[in-house]
């Protein structure tokens, strides 16, 4: 090994311990552009490995640290991802089916389907959140990895094989079968446009008040994760922490303990004017939050300006197809949203719905593919 | 070559690019790696592509994505009536007599019925220097086709089961916008070089505009680049980009203004921002206080 190529591999496994995922593969696309920029200056050193080992702008911060860490300050700590503690209960019933993922084209044939099968479910199914034992959380968190989210249809751009109310001819298959006919177009074959899910996008409110139910909604939030492509997670705290990567992965409490991690303001306060407009601005106005069913699992109680939450909530609803605002306040008797929060955005909403038990969340999934 | 080299290039078509970009866009070129380009809209992604293609002499090939483009619109198709048209031909002049279904069908599948389309045009390209293949928002297009993207970039090369392989010579240069409406597959990403684009800063920025609207005074250029500067901390909805600033100094330079005014710039307003929201919000923040400070930031 030479020296850079050491230099380049010691320079990669710093920065791999602050968290940034750089396969091997980017490793030597590094050595290659440090030799093609060679080492004489900080700027060629720097951008080489800016521009080969980070793919992410969430990342950039981390190369920075690990760049100044290694290349000139040797005494500056080294980067620590911040860290917050969160017990996750254990869960071994894995569903048989989990791996049908949806990935097969056919997005149309995935009914929203829920299940639950073992009769013990009945008796957690109505139950608050709230007042489950720790036990009882890990088994409404195993039943709601059962649970199938899948967005309302909508009309796809993409052509499907098949003659729907408007099809267009689909010439491929029809010169094809001509071939076989003397060059006549006896037989001839149509596309129209299919059906596709709309994206989902999930906030999910992370403040102190929440606290009973957000980590029981988190576990939702993986399902819809799971079950789906076009789903979006977001945490709604003091600020706003995007969840959809580290809720991808498949095994659920890895998931969930790794979304725990990456949202360092748990249980805090809310502010949640600010976070639907940080929202706003640098997601769901380029494109994600629009045609999208936007989900807002909050209780409503909010320290923020009801002003500035007003005005996002309106401009939320222009951008997404529907807004819906799950609230597990909401079945407690004697409910009304007085929450200064909850009163400011309920004008703006196009559904209103509990959130507080299993067989709520059921509900839930059913409004959401509507 | 080298990113100095590159950043001279690029200048000379108009376009003022930082260390950090000219140094990617070098690497891109030098390693033969796509550009993959995140940022703002109006940071000028897409204006790069351009600005390389004119410093190279390359053509520039577009690709626009959008949800349901499969490999019939990106790579190549065939074209379906001349291809009947043919059928019928042979047909009515008794040509198909005594042949078999697959010798005629050889025939239809021949280069002469072959449409080419954006990706295999950059890469079945053998005459001057290297295309630029601009793949423009490539978050708006489904998974199946990034799957498809991540095949062609991977070796430059595209198969056509009638005909065979078509191979690049020399490689396009790619450059992919994605405005991060969802993330990108990393695999894809791993295929290329990243760049995350910032908004120029004010220096950069008058610059820029003052090449790309020379018939305005500098006095403008340097005042109205201040304004959308204080325009862009303002937690609009739709902050200014770059693309803005021109727009809105070259309305200024065509009304005759000389200097950044109340008036001139209250009736131009709609060059620079896009939203009822964003307006009233200057408005009422008050378009005396923009021009004072612009032309006091100018002044330094």
């Amino acid at each position: 090994m030479s020296n850079a190529t050491a230099i380049a591999v010691a320079f990669v496994d710093r920065l791999r311990s602050t968290g940034v995922d750089a396969p091997l593969s980017a490793t030597i696309e590094y050595q290659r552009a440090l030799g093609a920029l060679g080492m004489g200056s900080r700027d060629a050193v720097y951008w080489a490995g800016r521009t080969t080992l980070v793919r992410r702008r969430e990342d950039i911060a981390a190369y920075d640290t690990a760049f100044n860490t290694f290349w000139d300050d040797h005494s500056v700590a080294p980067y620590e991802p911040p860290s917050v503690a969160m017990s996750i209960a254990v869960d071994d019933g894995e569903s048989p089916d989990d791996d049908d993922g949806g990935l097969d084209g056919h997005e149309t044939d995935e009914a929203p389907s829920i299940e639950l099968r073992f009769s013990a479910a009945e008796v957690l199914r109505h139950r608050d959140f709230a007042s489950y034992s720790n036990d009882e959380l890990a088994e409404a968190r195993r039943l709601m990895g059962r649970l199938r989210v899948t967005g309302s249809p909508r009309r796809s751009l993409r052509l499907v094989n098949g003659h729907g109310s408007r099809p267009r001819m689909d010439l491929r298959r029809t010169v094809r079968a001509a071939l076989s006919t003397g060059g006549e177009p006896l037989q001839r074959h149509w596309r129209h446009r299919g059906m596709r899910p709309r994206r989902l996008v999930l906030l999910l409110d992370v403040s102190g008040s929440m606290e009973p139910y957000a980590r029981a909604l988190v576990r939702f939030a993986h399902a819809a994760v799971i079950g789906r492509q076009r789903v979006e997670v977001f945490a709604l705290g003091t600020r706003l922490t995007r969840m959809t990567r580290e809720l991808s992965e498949r095994d659920p409490d890895a998931a969930v303990a790794r979304a725990a991690r990456a949202v360092v303001d748990w249980s805090g306060g809310t502010r949640l004017g600010d976070g639907l407009r940080e929202f706003n601005q640098r997601w769901g106005q380029r494109g994600m939050a629009r045609g999208a069913t936007v989900v807002i699992l909050s209780d409503g109680w909010d320290r923020g300006d009801p002003t500035v939450l007003e005005e996002q909530m309106l401009r939320l609803r222009r951008l997404a197809h529907r807004v819906i605002w799950v609230n597990p306040l909401k079945v407690t008797p004697g409910y009304a949203p007085l929450a200064r929060g909850m009163a400011t955005a309920l004008p703006h909403l196009d559904a209103f719905v509990e959130g507080h038990s299993i067989d709520a969340m059921e509900r839930l999934a059913a409004e959401i593919s509507r | 070559m080298s990113p100095e080299s590159v950043r001279d290039d690029l200048a000379a078509q108009g376009y003022i690019a930082d260390v950090g970009l000219a140094t990617a866009v070098f690497l891109a070129r030098e390693l033969g790696r796509p550009l993959m380009l995140e940022g703002d809209a109006g940071v000028g992604k897409t204006e790069l592509a351009k600005a390389i293609a004119a410093s190279t002499g390359g053509e520039l090939i577009r690709l626009q994505c959008y949800e349901g483009i499969d490999a019939s619109q990106a790579v190549y198709d065939w074209d379906y009536t001349r291809q009947l048209l043919h059928l019928r031909a042979a047909e009515a002049t008794g040509a198909m007599e005594g042949r078999t279904t697959e010798s005629v069908e050889a025939e239809l599948y021949d280069e002469r019925f072959l449409v080419r389309r954006a990706v295999l045009r950059a890469i079945d390209h053998h005459e001057g220097p290297p295309p630029v293949l601009l793949i423009d928002e490539v978050d708006r297009a489904d998974d199946e086709f990034e799957a498809y993207l991540l095949e062609v970039l991977s070796d430059f090369q595209v198969t056509v089961p009638e005909i065979g392989v078509f191979r690049a010579q020399r490689p396009p240069v790619v450059v992919l916008t994605s405005n991060r409406t969802r993330d990108v597959h990393d695999a894809l990403k791993r295929r290329c070089l990243y760049h995350w684009v910032e908004h120029p800063d004010l220096e950069r920025e008058i610059e820029i505009v003052r090449r790309r609207v020379p018939e305005a005074d500098i006095a403008l250029s340097t005042e109205v680049a201040a304004a959308v500067a204080h325009l862009r901390a303002m937690e609009l909805y739709k902050p200014p980009g770059v693309a803005e600033t021109i727009d809105w100094t070259a309305a200024l330079a065509r009304l005759g203004v000389r200097h950044l005014d109340a008036a001139s710039a209250e009736a131009t307003l709609g060059t620079v921002l896009k939203y009822r929201e964003d307006t009233e919000r200057v408005v009422s923040h008050g378009i005396d206080d923009l021009v004072a400070a612009a032309r006091s930031d100018a002044g330094r």
